[in-house]
Order: C-alpha cells, then structure tokens, then sequence
C-alpha cells in the first residue's frame, strides 16, 4: 500500500483515500457539445509515467488535493490542494518535506 | 521403540513436563516443547503422511515450518505444519488424505501405475466426455491430501494490529539479532520477526562454541531496549513503501494475528534453506537432510535412524555426521561429493530406507540417509521488493541485483563467511539501517533536519564461497514433494515444449504446493537447464510472490471494523419486534409484524415511521442557492423562506444520482435532506464542488444526518396528533400549507423543525427533533395518540405507501442508466440555468426519444404480484421493459407495479406482456399515472 502525502495531513495511508481521476479540465457546460463533454467524462491518458489526479481523503480531513503520480514506480512527486483553492497569486502550495525531492526509493 | 537420546546441551524441550497426545487414534507421549513430528520420530514413528499425487509414504524431510510430508490434522484444523506446532496435552492429531489408512493405503497403487500419472496427466487425461466431469471431479477430491475442514462456525479469535517499526527485521537467525541489536543502539525502533519459537537460527542446533555465540546474541538482544521480538511470526510479504504484512502467532487467546507495518527500513535476514537432492527414492522415509537430522538430534533430542549414510558436500553434511556418531548412531559410510562421491538411488519400501545405492557400485544396508548438497536463499522477500535475483555459479544460489533503499539485506541470503564476519556485517547493516530510518523519519516531519547527519555506512561485502553445484544424481527422483514431480515430468514437459521455466511450474506445478518452491525451486530451474542445455542464469526463476508461508482465512478476516447505526428510537423499536433491516450501515426497522395493516393504519388513521438515516445537511450563507442551483436539475433561486422543494440530482453523465427535499429555514439558512444510501454521496460531491471548483462561494456544510432524529407522521390524523404536540406552530391547512417549513417546540423539546410532504400519499408531517430527544417524541407521539389509533410503521409499509402513490426510488426504480427525462421529471429540468452539474447530457437527453420510460404497471389479474425485475415482452423474445418495483396493494386490494417500457407502449391502457421467472406469461396494463392511489394528491394537501 503506497503513503499518498496529505497537504493537510502529511503522508498517510493510500487505503484513507478515495481516488477521485485524472485531472481534467471541465469545458464550459453552455459552450461544449455532447461529444466534447463525454471525452471529458469518459476519455483518460491513463500514461505510464507521470500523472496527475485529484484524491480525496475521504477518511481524514475531508481535502480533495492534486498529486503528481508516477504511474510505474508509484512515485508521488507532489502534492497540493485543488488549484482554485490556492491564493492568488500563489501557483502551488508545496507540501515541504513530505513530498521527496531526491529522488529514488520509496517517497513519503 | 523409544528414539528419545538423554540430554543435549541445546534441547528445547522441558522434561519435566510429560503428557500424552493422540495420533492416528493411539495414544503417545511427549514432553513440552516437542513439536508434533519430533514427539512422534521419538516413538520412533516415521511415516506421517500420504504424497498428493501417488499416495507413497512420507516421513519427515526437513523437521522444520517447510516439511513437505509433515503437515496433519490438528483437532479440526487442516494443513498443520507437524514438523513446527508444538504438541499439547490431549491435542488430537491424525494424518490427512489417507484411506482407508495410513499404514494400508489403497490409492497407493498409483505408485504402480505412476508412469500414467506424469506430467500434464490429469489435463490430458480428464478432458472427454464432457458430461463425466462432475464424476471426474468427484473422484480427484478423494485422491487430493488436503485436510477436513470443519462445517462449524469458527470460534476462533482473530486480531489485527497497526505497527510503525523505523527498522524491521525479517529473520531472528544471528545476523537478524546482530542487525536488530546496531539498529537499536543506533535508536531506532526494531521489530524482529522471527518465524521458529526462538531466536537463533542455525546456532540452536550447533556446537558449544556456537551456542556460546547464541547466549551472547540472545543477551544483547534482551539488554537492548527499543527491540520488540515477534517469534513464531512470519513477515509474509513486502508491498509499496515498506508495507510489510507479519503473521503474529505466538499469542495466548489470539489464533493469529496480522500485524500491518508501516518500516521505514526493512533488513532482509531470513538465513537459508536446506536444498534437497533428486535421485530416485529420494522420497522415501528415512531419507532427510543435515539440518534436519542437527534439529531432531540437538533440539529435540531424538535419534534419527539406527544405521546411517551419510552424503556431504558441505560442512552442514559433516556436522551432521559427527551429531549422529555422538548420539548413538552407527554412521555406515560419509558420502563426500566434494571427493566425487555420489549415491544413486535408495531402496526402500513402505518402511521406509533399506538401503543406498552409492556411485561406485556400494550398496549399503541402513535405515537413514542424511544428505547435505546445499543452500537455496529464500528471495521472496526481495523479489517482492522489485528485486530480480541473478544466480552466482560460484555460489550455486541467487543473490540481489538491485534493491531500493528502504531494503537491505544480511546473513546468508547477502554471501558467506565465517560467523564473526557476518555478524560484523550484519552489524554494519543494521546501523545503516537506522540511518536510511532516520532520514526516512525526518522526511515524514517535514524536512526539519537534526543537528547533525551521519554519512552512509560503510558495509563491506561478504565473501562469496564456493558451494558445489549439485542438484540431481544420475537417477531420477521426486522434486516437489508436495506436488509430486518428479524430474522425469520436468523433461517431459521440456519435450512437449513447455521450454520456459514459468510455463513448466503451471503445467507440472512444480514449485506451486504448500513449500511454494522453497524447497524445490532451484532443483527444478536447475533441471530444466540441464534438460535445454542452457545455464541456470539463462533459464532464470519464477517469481516469488506473497504471501511467503500459507496464511490463514481468518487471520486475513481478521478482527471486522463495520461499524453499525441505530436510530435513537431503536431500543423502543427492538422491544416491539421490529424485525430488523440492514439498509447500508443503518439497522432500520423493516415491519412490526404486519407491514400490510401497517399501511391501513397510515390510510385510515395515522402512523410514525422512523427516518433518521434521512441524510441531513445544514446549509448556511448567502450563497446556499448557488450550490443549490448547480446541484440539483431544477431552479433554487427562487425558493421563499419557510417553503420546501423537491430536487432531483444527477451527475456529470445526467445519470439520476439522487433525490430529496431541501428546505429553506431562514434567509441564509437551507436544509438538504438526501436518500438514506446517498448522505455519503452527496456529502462528498458537495465537499469536490465547494473544493475544486467553488472555493469561493459563501457556505457552510454541516452534516447534520445524525444531529436529528426523524420522524415521518402520516395519516389522515396527523394534524390532530401533532396539534396535542407542538408549540409554536400554527398547524392550520392555510397557515401551514403542503410543503411548508416551520420551526418550533415539539413534546416539549426546543429546536425542532417539521416541513409537510407526500412520499406516503397522506396528510404527512416530517418532524426532525434533535438527536437526544427523538426516543422521547417518539414515545410522547405513541402515548398522545393512542384515542387516534397511531400506529407505527416500518420501511416495508413505506415502499408500499410509497408504490401505491407512484413514487420511485433512486437504485430501486433507477440504475446507471436513468436520466430524469426517462422518470417523467423532464419537466424539472432547467436547461435555461447556467451552469448545474449533467447539463450537456441533460440537454442532450430532452432532445432524444426512444429511451425507456417509467410507467404505473397494474397486472390484469390483481392477485398475481410479479416479482421485481421481471421482464417486459413482445413477440417471441424481444425484451420491451421490466418490472422495477411490484407489491400487493392492501389499500387497493390488487397487484400494483413500476416499470420501465419502451416508448411506444407507454400511452395509457396499453397492453403489455410480463414475462416471470418461470417463463409463464401474464398480461398487464399501463395505467394513466404512476400514481396508483390518489393521482391527484388531494389527501397529502389537505
């Protein structure tokens, strides 16, 4: 069970989380038309490499936060709550040491 | 004849304490600390069990966890491992898979005809005709050695345990202790997990000088604070992140125990495995390796055989040797393969060895052949860690390639050496261990550093010996024992052109029984190079995979966590006889005995049912419509204080998501109820909104589903029963009206608010009270209302009610597929908002026909009831439609339905077909309104 690292939290359990999708950008309902919308419903890079998703954590503080995800090795680079969260001004809420910066081996 | 040798300076028995124990229904004795087999090799007993396949007799092999011919019938419990469970007094243990007996075993003819049960035999074998499978079936069951499971509920205890060790070691043998010891003075926490009941490894069974060494590590062990010592636990396997599972045995009142442990750094020390030789008879009682006649000999004290060959190519083989001669056993002959020595084959019978076979034509008369041509490291664990083990000619066993650095590795699986320098080295790994954990540690805190970082340990590496390359003989012979295969099957196989080593183990299952290729895996890698002339590198290995040692169903169970809800009435409800219904986590009642009276009394006079699973949200702040309007399909905007409405929720894929009555309390002040199964939903899909999209909106969530005890007051005499209730509230018709809200003090109790409604049909008040007084609305509504006949009422007479006045419910009368414009709910939809969660489907849904649509079903013949899901029919078998909900009418007195059909056959009066489970076919009618009862709804307004 790969640690998922909380901005409120700090590294926890996968298994408090409920994984939520792919980040993906949700067109304007009153300007899409219906294929557009299902690509956006239904259509996933799914890569293998890095990916970023939104988890929710569902058994802990209740935060939905965007993680960048390394598909392969499970590699969890970053971690940040939802942009519209953040200040304005400010691009991301980095989560300090309990995201790894140096690389190889487990990350907490 | 008693085996049992006089006292050994490392035994681990306790002689002063004898008792009996029973097996294959006699009586035998054993002293504490014996484990099953080694009391029964002192009875000088030798055959234990029957072989899967040829049911050839099969004693001890390897006297440890692993014994492949050792595993018994324990009481009720299968699969013992008798060569590791210790005896106890009374305990009933008999042999499995064997009939009619273990002496005389009938199946053993396959032995004779073993030539027809090789490689691939049942898959060529059992395949035509078809329809003799069952009896095929029925007839390889009794061949199978698996034990009798009891048909009893389990009684056991189960447990389950949370650890967060910096540093776990997995292997309590001397380079465990010594790595847990240098982690532990380094300061981190060490949990040592070792699978025998003591530490030591192979010190146990060794000389003075070794288990001087033992004394000594065991001592540091203890001084050592910061250890925590499982024994009898096995680490079962190695997940993502150092997710490491721990089988806890050892434990009074608990069967077993899952430990899940979060280490920061795991060290690898599980020491290594005896390897068996293949040559023919090697399967034959009597037959045994070095360390297992070291453990019978120095552990248990007991005497192996009378008259001993012993064939050595290492100097387990030899110690083993000098064991034997000090204990009284005629050693006839040392085998010594490093001076080319072999032996050939055993001769033996059900008795067991008579006699070995050697290489220069020698035949020797015994009753014990001891064997020691090397060492398998159990890679298991590194395998799981992402490790691909590479094999050492030098050292005839796999090593590590490349480990993360959350894993490290000592003792015999990391290289050779003498017992100072793997201690020095296991040392060396164990304070590096404690770095790697600190380090880990600090990243967990969030980078705040220590005053002072030390550099990475320098680990210098172990020497590698020489080990000879020995696997087969010149004879064919059993290589899973377990399983039965023989090395004759792995050519076979080859020569069918199964020539990879991963396809050969699935079509000989070779390395798939209960050992799972501890035993037998480099032998049949070994074997299958042999027979494609390739090397042992170039035909590789299988991989290893979890759980490392066979777990139990229980202890995977564990201790169960559901947690249950009760209503705060539930006492009052228990006391009635409600019968019970589990609907998600909540325990609801279902009837009180009879749900169609039930209905009548909501009908005829007035009922309470209890809804406190009604999800609940306390929605507060100025922008409360907003997330109203982009929640819900319809308009929310416009809502007035004091009114309540009905909204249907769909997701993003317009799909019906979730349905209730959200009312307005105050200016700034909403409450939302949700579907009982929905209030986690919804909770959450509020909760992303407000998140990732509208972080901005002015709102308060409050989850409020258990802050309030609900109760539905329904029935024709509502008002009159709440009038005797309430203050505060005017309850006439023109100043509380149909889908109202008001606050007020109901039996006394502040803070209540109540809004009307019509799920049942009826005049019907919804009361929510807070949670702590619901028991005493409850009781005062029952008391108040006895003159008016009140009554309460359960979930089975609501979906009555609810069917007789056409109300569907999401995930009853919907699916995955149901969009509001198929429920006859287009009409809420307001494409014209801006923007509300499903809206491009919604769009796209109002524009499309053809999709099924929900209609009131009544069967020609009222007394038929067809069962939910029946489906709807046209011509020979198309299916138009099915029946989602379907219950007998007591206020109608006729079978009433809901149910999706195809469009065209949705105009009133339209005749359709039903067809039930059985096939039979039954006509019924679409009636004009889903609505069965009171289409137009003059009795909920009243």
């Amino acid at each position: 069970m790969i640690l998922l690292p909380c901005p409120y939290c700090g590294p926890r359990n996968v298994s408090e989380f409920r994984y939520v999708g792919e980040v993906s950008e949700r067109p304007d309902p009153n300007e899409t038309g219906v294929e557009e919308w299902r690509t956006f419903l239904y259509t996933r890079n799914n890569p293998v490499g890095w990916t970023t998703e939104t988890w929710f954590h569902s058994a802990g503080c209740r935060q939905h936060l965007i993680a960048e995800r390394h598909t392969m090795t499970n590699e969890v680079r970053a971690s940040r709550l939802p942009e519209a969260q953040l200040p304005e001004g400010q691009e991301e809420r980095a989560t300090g040491g309990n995201v790894a910066g140096d690389g190889g081996g487990a990350i907490y | 004849m008693s085996m049992r040798l006089d006292h050994r300076p490392g035994e681990v028995i306790d002689r002063q304490r004898e008792f009996t124990f029973t097996w294959n229904g006699e009586e035998y004795p054993a002293y504490g600390g014996d484990t099953i087999i080694s009391a029964l090799a002192a009875c000088g007993e030798r055959i234990f069990s029957r072989s899967f396949k040829y049911h050839r007799p099969r004693g001890l092999l390897t006297a440890s966890f692993l014994d492949p011919g050792c595993m018994v019938q324990v009481d009720d419990e299968p699969n013992v491992r008798g060569a590791h469970r210790r005896v106890e007094p009374g305990m009933v243990v008999s042999p499995q898979g064997v009939w009619p007996s273990l002496e005389y075993d009938v199946k053993s003819a396959n032995g004779a005809f073993g030539r027809f049960l090789s490689a691939g035999f049942y898959y060529k074998t059992f395949i035509k005709p078809r329809r003799l499978w069952p009896v095929y079936r029925r007839m390889l069951r009794r061949f199978s050695a698996g034990g009798t499971v009891s048909a009893s509920p389990a009684q056991d205890y189960f447990d389950k345990r949370y650890a967060h060790p910096d540093v776990l070691v997995a292997g309590g043998g001397p380079a465990g202790m010594a790595a847990a010891v240098a982690a532990a003075r380094a300061g981190a926490q060490v949990l040592l997990v070792e699978e025998e009941y003591e530490l030591g490894g192979y010190l146990r069974w060794g000389d003075e000088a070794e288990l001087a060494a033992l004394r000594a590590l065991r001592e540091e062990v203890a001084s050592s604070p910061g250890i925590e010592v499982m024994p009898n636990s096995v680490v079962e396997g190695r997940y993502d992140d150092n997710w490491v599972a721990v089988m806890q045995r050892d434990l009074s009142h608990v069967e077993e125990r899952l430990v899940k442990a979060r280490a920061k750094t795991l060290v690898v020390a599980p020491g290594l495995i005896e390897r068996p030789y293949v040559f023919e008879g090697n399967d034959t009682p009597g037959v045994i390796l070095s360390t297992a006649a070291r453990r019978l000999i120095n552990l248990y004290a007991v005497k192996p055989g009378e008259r001993a060959v012993v064939f050595s190519a290492n100097e387990s083989g030899d110690a083993a040797a000098e064991d034997l001669a000090r204990s009284g056993v005629e050693v006839a002959r040392v085998v010594d393969a490093r001076r080319g020595g072999d032996i050939v084959r055993v001769k033996g019978g059900g008795k067991g060895v008579r006699a070995v076979e050697c290489s220069d034509g020698a035949e020797i008369e015994c009753d014990l052949l001891v064997t020691a041509v090397g060492w398998t490291a159990p890679t298991s664990l590194i395998n799981m860690a992402g490790d691909r083990p590479v094999y050492n000619e030098r050292a005839a066993r796999f090593f590590s390639s490349h480990l993360p650095d959350d894993v490290l590795t000592c003792g015999g699986i990391a290289g050779d050496g003498t017992l100072e320098e793997l201690i020095e080295h296991a040392r060396a790994t164990g304070g590096e261990a404690a770095r790697r954990a600190a380090k880990t540690a600090r990243r967990l805190r969030g980078g705040i550093p220590l005053e002072s970082e030390a550099p990475p340990a320098e680990i210098s590496e172990l020497p590698l010996y020489e080990h000879p390359a020995l696997f087969r003989g010149k004879t064919h012979g059993i290589v899973d024992y377990s399983e039965d295969v023989t090395s004759k099957d792995l050519v076979t196989a080859e020569k069918e052109g199964y020539d990879s080593i991963e396809l050969v183990k699935r079509y000989t299952t070779v390395t798939m029984g209960p050992a799972q290729g501890k035993l037998e895996s480099v032998n049949a890698v070994a074997i299958m190079a042999e027979t494609t002339g390739r090397t042992i590198e170039e035909t590789g290995t299988t991989v290893w995979r979890p759980p490392y040692s066979p777990v139990t169903l229980g202890a995977l169970a564990g201790r169960i966590f559901e947690p249950v809800r009760y209503s705060p009435m539930q006492p009052w409800h228990e006391i009635r006889g409600a019968k019970p219904l589990v609907a998600g986590a909540w325990i609801r009642p279902d009837h009180y005995g009879d749900p169609a009276s039930e209905v009548l009394n909501v009908r005829e006079n007035v009922g309470i049912i209890d809804v406190t699973p009604l999800g609940k949200f306390d929605l507060r702040g100025p922008d409360v419509p907003k997330l109203l309007n982009h929640l819900y399909v319809n308009r929310w905007d416009n809502l007035e204080e004091g009114r309540v409405r009905y909204g249907v929720m769909c997701l993003e894929d317009g799909v019906v998501f979730d349905d209730g009555v959200t009312g307005r309390l105050g200016p700034e002040w909403y409450v939302m109820t949700t579907t009982s199964s929905g209030a986690a939903g919804v909770g959450e899909w509020i909760d992303n909104w407000l998140q990732t999209a509208h972080p901005g909106w002015r709102i308060h969530v409050t989850p409020v589903t258990t802050a309030y005890a609900s109760i539905n007051v329904a029935g024709p005499k509502s008002r009159e029963l709440l009038l005797r209730l309430t203050e505060g509230v005017d309850l006439s018709p023109d100043a509380f009206p149909y889908m109202r809200v008001r606050e007020g003090r109901v039996a006394g109790v502040e803070g209540c608010f109540m809004w009307r409604l019509g799920f049942t049909g009826e005049l019907s008040y919804e009361v929510h009270v807070p949670a702590a007084y619901g028991l005493h609305v409850w009781e005062t509504l029952m008391q108040r209302g006895a003159d008016l006949g009140v009554g309460p009422f359960g979930v089975e007479a609501q979906r009555i009610l609810r069917l007789e006045k056409g109300h569907f419910i999401v995930g009853q009368d919907t699916d995955g597929l149901t969009g509001p414009y198929d429920v006859g709910l287009g009409r809420m939809v307001k494409l014209d908002k801006d923007d509300f969660t499903g809206k491009p489907e919604l769009a796209w849904q109002s524009e499309i026909n053809g999709r099924l649509q929900l209609v009131g079903l009544q069967p020609h013949d009222g007394s038929l009831v067809p069962p939910e899901a029946s489906q709807i029919v046209e011509g020979e078998s198309e299916i138009v439609g099915r029946i989602t909900s379907s219950r007998m009418s007591p206020t109608l007195g006729r079978s009433i339905c809901l149910g999706f059909v195809a469009e065209h056959l949705t105009t009133p009066g339209t005749k359709v077909v039903v067809q039930l489970p059985g096939g039979e076919r039954v006509p019924a009618s679409v009636t004009p309104h889903h609505a069965h009862y009171d289409p137009e709804g003059t009795r909920q307004r009243g």
